[in-house]
């Protein structure tokens, strides 16, 4: 009786790594991530970086040195600036900058100290709201900022700041 | 027959001074070892062992370990193999910095208060000064620390000029002793990142002129666990026992994934 030998088959994902099997599962890497999504991340952080100092000092320096310093900041100020379509796009460059910045750094110190993936879960998700939420407010309210608010008679609001007089006459 | 009078070879042809005291010369002087110590058959807590020993200035910290494993206490578990700074065994965090044991001199340190030895960090701890590896061997065999070369071998050996050898000169130092790795905060957390050693075996490989897989390593590196987990805190480069510039070949590593994907 001639029994013929059984085909020699190669275990489908190769030769298994010396001692493999004894490994702690929790240094086991789940499965490599495909993209390039922390690559983007880390080359955002340096140029957001860069161009925060500059939107950041320009802006202290308009805001706090030039005309009559610190004593010019109130509400018909910040009026006064986003009149101009210039400073709306820089405020509104600023913020996003700065917000998913901030948000990008935050993201990396929790995947740096949480050890749960569940923590993470959570810190990342009031991370996340947070932001969005700011973000669209900040973004509201540079775009459909009026200063001079008026009632149904077409009045001038007591609060107004005082340029509003200027512009209704 | 007369036999020629042969000069009297001297008991030493070098000179000698004759005030010389042999080993009492050698500075002396008594210090602390406190070692975090470890038995999951004895306790499931780690706990700190105190010794008072008289060592010489010519001594490292692993031949105060050596003292206590031979002459005061055997259970005390520690790895070492060739004990000259060479096979990487010994690595341990002494005094909250990871060095090796057979490396560092005892007179270096500050022998007025107590030395202080544990395992490396990161790693789980099987006994002692002695922890489980293998997942550092695993992100290593992950980064294929290999040559890869599909064009037929030559008569004689691929030819590299001294430029291209001197490219990865430095990452072609590591004795895998895991002190870098194991000193990484980002690696502590939980284990996942390839860690600064893995990166450095992989940049020795993709800076070779003879290798033709380095974009594959890329790749691998490329991995939300990969490079772009590095901090660059520089704990690797001062924990380093073969003084590699860690932190820079990293940072190379990065680069290099840059430039490919532009």
């Amino acid at each position: 009786m001639t029994a013929a030998n059984s085909e020699a088959v190669l275990p489908a994902k190769g030769i298994e790594a010396p001692r493999s099997g004894r490994i702690d599962p929790k240094y086991l890497r789940s499965n490599p991530s495909s993209g390039s999504f922390e690559m983007v991340a880390w080359v955002f952080m340096r140029v957001s970086g860069a161009a925060l100092v500059v939107l950041i000092f320009v802006h202290l320096f308009t805001n706090l040195l030039v005309g009559e310093g610190i004593h010019q900041i109130d509400f018909a100020f910040v009026a006064g600036k986003w009149a101009n379509p210039v400073w709306q796009f820089w405020d509104l460059t600023m913020l996003w900058l700065a917000m998913l910045h901030g948000t990008n750094g935050m993201r990396t110190i929790i995947n740096d100290y949480a050890e749960k993936d569940s923590t993470r879960l959570w810190l990342k998700s009031i991370l996340y709201l947070a932001t969005t939420v700011i973000i669209i407010l900040g973004t509201l309210v540079i775009f459909t900022f009026e200063p001079c608010l008026v009632d149904d008679a077409g009045n001038l609001m007591d609060y107004a700041p005082a340029f509003c007089e200027n512009i209704a006459n | 027959m007369s036999t020629p009078t042969v000069e009297k070879e001297p008991a030493s042809k070098v000179d000698l001074a004759s005030s010389g005291q042999g080993a009492t010369a050698v500075q002396q002087f008594d210090i602390t070892l406190k070692v975090r110590r470890y038995d999951p058959e004895r306790s499931e807590d780690a706990w700190w062992d105190e010794w008072n020993l008289t060592m010489f200035g010519t001594d490292r910290v692993l031949d105060a370990l050596h003292k206590v494993k031979w002459e005061v206490d055997g259970t005390l578990t520690f790895r070492r193999s060739c004990a000259h700074g060479i096979c990487g065994s010994d690595a341990m965090r002494i005094n909250g910095r990871n060095r090796l044991a057979c490396k560092t001199l005892l007179k270096d340190l500050d022998t007025s208060k107590p030395i202080t030895v544990e395992a490396i960090k990161g790693l789980p701890v099987e006994k002692d000064l002695i922890v489980d590896m293998e997942p550092f061997f695993q992100s290593y065999r992950e980064i294929m620390p290999f040559m890869i070369n599909s064009s037929p071998a030559p008569t004689a050996e691929r030819v590299q000029s001294p430029e291209e050898r001197q490219r990865f000169d430095d990452t072609t130092k590591c004795i895998l002793c895991a002190a870098c790795t194991s000193s990484c905060p980002v690696f502590w957390t939980d284990g996942q990142y390839f860690g600064p050693a893995a990166i450095v075996n992989a940049h020795r490989f993709i800076f070779d002129s003879r290798d033709d897989a380095g974009d594959m390593r890329l790749e691998i590196l490329n991995d939300k666990e990969g490079v772009w987990r590095c901090r660059t805190t520089f704990n690797c480069t001062e924990a380093c026992p073969r003084g590699i510039e860690v932190t820079k070949a990293i940072q190379e590593v990065k680069t290099a994934i840059l430039t490919r994907s532009l």
